[in-house]
């Protein structure tokens, strides 16, 4: 039966296609229960049990040893900044941190040389937690546990030709690198909460220093493990594991997606096929993945070469207090200092956006140094998340007091919104401070003699706005101030003009 | 990954005898990716029946007052500094492989997704 025959279903019409709404309720009374497992790797110099440099994008096969090659005799040495990187994220999700030990997982794949990976198996160094996502709700963590990654096959070579024939190439410069699985309980609601989730994660694993949260790389992979279910029900439907969602876009779109498939099926009567699905970027779609006749047996064993790993209160205590502030706190604490140097009782709203932006760049540094100075929150905030944010790398290594410096500069009437714009530019873009580079550019506040000439140029040029704008229509203001900006190249402040026009208008 | 629960015996044990079945003997080959006949699947199954028999012993004895242990040794926390060693070199490490192309090792033709 397909999703268009129409059928009686509880005594009542079904629609053709259930309509799903934003929050990822469908409106004949469906909801979705996601899961969500993220593959975060690690920053460490060097892969989880051998000397091989964990650096990505380097030439094929160039970090290779007979650890991570798996050759006869070799043998695995845990790395110890993986260990502590790992207890990072376990704290920063409020997870126990336990004992644990290393199984092997038996595979036979190219994409890893021993023909195993090793992986935390029943004895997960971190268990049990929570992660708050800024609309307020909660959700768990079942687990968070080191493993290692495979290698990177791919079935093209260098010169573009497609090797679909016959071959497959494989690089084992990932083989080895240190990841930890982040594994959520299924509280996830709709693909917005998914979305939320992993952003949330993201800054998180930033916030700890343990990732560099970049899915367009790869270093945070996520799958989805999504079913349906009648909203008020707490039978947990036939799950579907959808992978390949690069990016958070996908992640909500394959949700939606998956979501809508499902509801379809049972909707017309039929049943969930529980299976791993592939994200199709291109289609929009998911797509089940070739299925093997018989499941996979991994025979998992506990790792012979690797002793257990048991973290002691003081190894707990000192991560713990070596964490900095995450993400909720410090957007947070902005907002309070946002708020408290605000004239207003309350921050607008649209503030919130950017003190989130702000944060997610690790600008926060910048913000407090222009509030702390006396700057406008909103203005610092505004410099912060647009212009700085355009430049964000450059922006998180930006002097905090030149920034400062420079809003209090516009601020002042000493430069322009413009001017001011175009220094930032430049100190993103080459160092230096504001002062100078205002100079170098000519940018000299314009006199209070020269602005008022330049508005008495302007009125006097247009007759008829200027009899318009006395009459009343206030929207001429801003048609002066374009006049005597194009007069003076961006050198007066808007604020002045207007102040002048109103004052010649008496 | 995800989905831990106790590790499993291969194949298995049917319940009367612990005669390890010529099926599970094939299991356990078709996991090993051996290609095997019918007549060495006896021989197989005889044989790994007699590694079973010979762990039953061990399993005889009273551990109840001992903990379980992942490990042998009194050891934990065996770590490494995070210091870069070098690594092989690429033509060396190539060499060895039986193709090779564009700097990477050159496999049959992947079908699917990894496992
Ligand atoms: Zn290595």
């Amino acid at each position: 039966m397909g999703p268009d025959d129409p059928l009686e279903l509880d005594g009542r019409p079904a629609p053709g296609r259930a309509e799903i709404s934003e929050a990822g309720v469908t409106l004949d009374g469906w909801e979705a229960v996601v899961g969500l497992e993220v593959h975060c790797e690690l920053k460490t110099a060097t892969k989880l049990f051998c000397g091989c440099r964990n650096s990505f994008g380097d030439e094929p096969n160039t970090n290779i040893c007979p650890v991570c090659l798996g050759l006869p005799g070799s043998l695995p040495v845990l790395n110890a900044a993986a260990v502590e990187m790992a207890m990072r994220i376990g704290t920063a999700l409020n997870c126990d941190i336990r004992p644990s030990s290393f199984h092997r997982k038996n595979y036979f794949y190219p994409d890893m040389p021993k023909d195993y990976q090793i992986s935390q198996y029943d004895e997960p160094i971190n268990v049990g937690g929570w992660l708050d996502l800024p609309d307020g709700s909660r959700v768990g963590i079942v687990r968070a546990h080191i493993e290692e990654d495979t290698g990177k096959t791919t079935h093209l070579g260098a010169s573009g030709r497609i090797h679909g024939a016959s071959s497959s190439l494989v690089d084992y410069n990932r083989a080895g690198v240190p990841l930890v699985e982040i594994v959520s309980e299924p509280d996830i609601r709709s693909a917005e909460q998914a979305r939320a989730y992993a952003a949330e994660l993201r800054g998180i694993l930033v916030a700890t220093g343990a990732s560099d949260g970049r899915m367009e790389e790869g270093s945070m992979r996520v799958d989805a493990n999504v079913s349906v279910r009648r909203v008020g029900s707490d039978r947990l439907g036939t799950r579907c594991e959808v992978k390949n969602l690069n990016s958070l876009r996908s992640l909500g779109r394959a949700i939606e997606y998956e979501m809508r498939r499902q509801v379809d099926i049972l909707a017309s009567g039929g049943s969930v096929a529980q299976e791993t699905r592939h994200f199709d970027e291109v289609k929009g779609m998911t797509v089940a993945m070739r299925s093997k006749e018989e499941a996979f047996d991994y025979r998992y064993f506990p790792e012979p070469d690797l002793v257990p790993l048991a973290p002691d209160d003081s190894w707990r205590t000192r991560v713990a207090a070596s964490l900095g502030e995450m993400p909720a706190a410090r957007r947070a604490r902005l907002v309070e200092l946002a708020a408290n140097a605000s004239s207003g009782p309350h921050l607008e709203a649209s503030l919130s956006n950017q003190v989130a932006t702000v944060v997610d760049l690790g600008l926060d540094d910048l913000v407090v140094a222009a509030i702390s100075a006396g700057i406008d929150p909103s203005l610092a905030l505004a410099r912060a998340a647009n212009e700085a944010a355009a430049n964000a790398e450059a922006a998180s290594g930006l002097d905090p007091s030149a920034f400062a410096t420079l809003l209090g500069m516009e601020a002042g009437g000493k430069l322009s919104a413009t001017q001011a714009k175009a220094v930032l530019a430049e100190m993103l873009a080459h160092g230096g401070d504001p002062e100078t580079i205002a100079r170098a550019k000519g940018f000299e506040a314009l006199g209070d003699d020269e602005l008022a000439r330049a508005v008495r140029e302007a009125v006097s040029a247009n007759p008829a706005e200027w009899e318009r704008y006395q009459a009343g229509e206030e929207k001429l203001a801003q048609f002066f101030v374009g006049q005597v900006m194009k007069a003076t190249r961006g050198r007066a402040d808007g604020k002045a003009v207007v102040a002048e026009l109103g004052r010649l208008r008496g | 990954m995800s989905d831990p629960g106790k590790p499993s015996v291969p194949g298995g044990s049917s319940g009367e005898s612990r005669r390890l079945s010529r099926s599970d003997a094939a299991y356990v080959a078709r996991l090993a990716r051996l290609d095997i006949s019918d007549e060495e699947l006896d021989l197989y199954a005889d044989q790994l029946e007699a590694v079973l028999d010979y762990a039953a012993e061990v399993d005889s004895v009273d551990t109840t007052a001992v903990a379980p242990m992942a490990h042998p040794l009194p050891l934990v926390n065996v770590l490494r500094p995070d210091e870069p060693a070098d690594s092989l070199d690429r033509d060396e490490v190539l060499a060895q492989a039986p193709a090779s192309e564009d700097g990477r090792f050159m496999v049959p033709r992947i079908l699917g997704e990894a496992p």
